[in-house]
């Protein structure tokens, strides 16, 4: 039964503005990102600063979506979890610019170095494995089919909780110096999937 | 182990352009670099104005007299304005174009630089009038980072071991250290960990002194012809062109040459990832990263960056590879 809450009118309009700010918010900093390399103002050699943005910027989507459930649910407000899916989807956008960018511009699609590296660098590997699962959530993420795959859809989209631990894992690995933002990032993780222990428990022991 | 480089990957006779040839295609590639180089620096301030309100000024660069030594191998030199905004210089900040942006108030001049410890006649030297009367010569590098990037760079400079060798260096000497300026007023980095990467500052590197001594080791004042700006290590730095471009330390204060092999910066933070040697070596893999090969940073755009084969020694073996006879590369990293 939900609960009636004051103020409910506007919860619905409010819901709706923040989904616009999140299509926006996702949008809005590629768009600069594409003005921002024709200015230069990556620096002479923009690839390297490319990937760490759009990794970051899927980090940041990924604590994003899973701020939802447990906010909404803290607030008793039912229509935030319409935030979830397109904030999980513009993560999986990013993520995968972010893969892209590293697989044509960096390594310049030398399949046998991208071979090489995948197996070699245990961080680039991690990194692949959350971009992997992220490609099975994004999939998986039209509502017919969560009709469809029923329980088993929690089940695999569960995994978000194990890609979050994953992408803080392989940004950590990936930095030359300095953990103190991947420390953060990370932190953010735990508090986030710690907030919701109870899920994630029930999560584990559906497997 | 000698470890020999593959001969088509050194320098030969055919690589060699005549002086005049190359001269007149050298004026046509500045020419190039500066009208792109004008059209993004334009471009930039304008969005620098529009972000910040501030005008940021570059700091000014005076021109320098200078001959080219040697007639320049055939390489395609990266536009001047990458090299002066693509930079590691973590005391100014950690991204790349963080030190051209934050490094341009750092007051350069006077500037002097103290030469001691196992020499006969340690001084303290007036770089600037230095840069008046030693003479100066260009030298066109290839520059590799760790980081697997690579610029080809005309760095104008005058050599290490000519100049060390004022001072009378004694039997004693037997590796060269370096340090850079430790002012934490001036750079943001020095002040705050976080900005500054982590790094243990002063920044120091080290040389053996055979490597110091080698006539491809130059102190550079310049670059492009003109006084090297802030970002690239003003109003002087190390270049050792056979090695990762982290050992090119800058903005040097102190160099003292010394009985036992001294800390370097990167090797204090990661030692496991950065070796004092630090030679170019494509079969030698950092933890993170493959080093067969780099992607070079030349004219063009984001889509015309290339990857291209790293040569052992950065293509300086012939010259080089001999400082290391008997020595295991992969664990004298």
């Amino acid at each position: 039964m939900s609960r009636s809450v004051p103020g409910a009118s506007w919860r619905k309009p409010l819901a709706t503005t923040l989904q616009l700010g999140v299509h926006l918010g996702a949008l809005l900093p590629l768009l600069w990102l594409f003005v921002a390399i024709n200015q230069g103002r990556l620096g002479g050699d923009p690839v390297k600063e490319l990937i760490h943005y759009l990794g970051m910027g899927a980090v940041r989507l990924l604590l994003l979506t899973l701020l939802v459930s447990p906010l909404a649910k803290s607030l008793h407000f039912g229509q935030l979890n319409r935030l979830r899916r397109p904030l999980g989807l513009w993560c999986f956008a990013w993520a995968t610019l972010h893969f892209l960018t590293w697989l044509v511009l960096d390594l310049g699609l030398d399949w046998s170095l991208i071979g090489g590296e995948l197996v070699k660098r245990t961080y680039i590997l991690l990194g692949f494995s959350a971009w992997l699962m992220l490609l099975a959530l994004a999939i998986t993420s039209f509502p017919a089919l969560l009709k469809k795959m029923g329980r088993s859809w929690k089940k695999l989209h569960g995994l978000l909780y194990i890609v979050v631990l994953l992408a803080c894992w392989h940004f950590w690995w990936s930095v030359k110096s300095g953990w103190i933002e991947p420390a953060v990032y990370l932190g953010l993780a735990i508090i986030l999937l710690a907030w919701r222990r109870d899920s994630v428990r029930r999560w584990l022991k559906s497997w | 182990m000698l470890i020999k480089s593959p001969k088509s990957h050194t320098l030969r006779e055919a690589h060699i352009t005549p002086e005049t040839a190359y001269v007149s295609r050298r004026r046509v590639l500045a020419g190039l670099g500066a009208g792109i180089g004008s059209l993004l620096l334009a471009r930039q301030s304008h969005g620098l104005d529009l972000l910040g309100g501030k005008s940021r000024q570059a700091a000014p660069r005076k021109p320098l007299t200078f001959t080219a030594h040697k007639p320049a191998p055939e390489l395609i030199l990266t536009p001047e304005p990458k090299v002066i905004t693509h930079n590691n210089f973590y005391e100014f900040g950690t991204g790349k174009t963080d030190p051209a942006e934050n490094s341009q108030h750092l007051k350069t001049e006077p500037w002097t630089l103290r030469v001691e410890g196992e020499v006969e006649k340690p001084a303290t030297v007036d770089v600037w009038k230095l840069m008046n009367e030693i003479g100066l010569e260009e030298r066109i590098y290839r520059m590799r980072c760790v980081e697997a990037w690579s610029m080809v760079i005309p760095w104008v400079g005058f050599e290490l071991g000519k100049f060390l060798q004022r001072f009378a260096p004694t039997s004693r000497a037997r590796y060269v250290a370096f340090e850079t300026l430790y002012d934490p007023e001036q750079m943001p980095g020095q002040r705050n960990r976080y900005v500054g990467g982590g790094v243990d500052y002063p920044y120091v590197e080290g040389l053996r002194m055979d490597e110091a001594m080698h006539p491809l080791t130059i102190l550079s004042v310049g670059l492009y012809g003109k006084t090297l700006p802030p970002q690239n290590g003003a109003p002087i730095r190390l270049v050792v062109p056979w090695k990762y471009g982290f050992k090119g330390i800058k903005s040097i204060v102190k160099i003292k040459l010394v009985e036992r092999m001294p800390p370097t910066s990167w090797n204090k933070l990661a030692p496991q990832e950065y070796g004092f040697y630090a030679n170019v070596n494509p079969a030698v893999d950092h933890p993170r990263w493959s080093q067969a090969s780099e992607r070079f940073i030349g004219p063009g755009g984001l889509f015309s960056v290339k990857r291209q084969p790293t040569l052992p020694f950065n293509g300086y073996g012939e010259e080089v590879a001999g400082l290391y006879s008997g020595m295991n590369l992969k664990k004298f990293y």
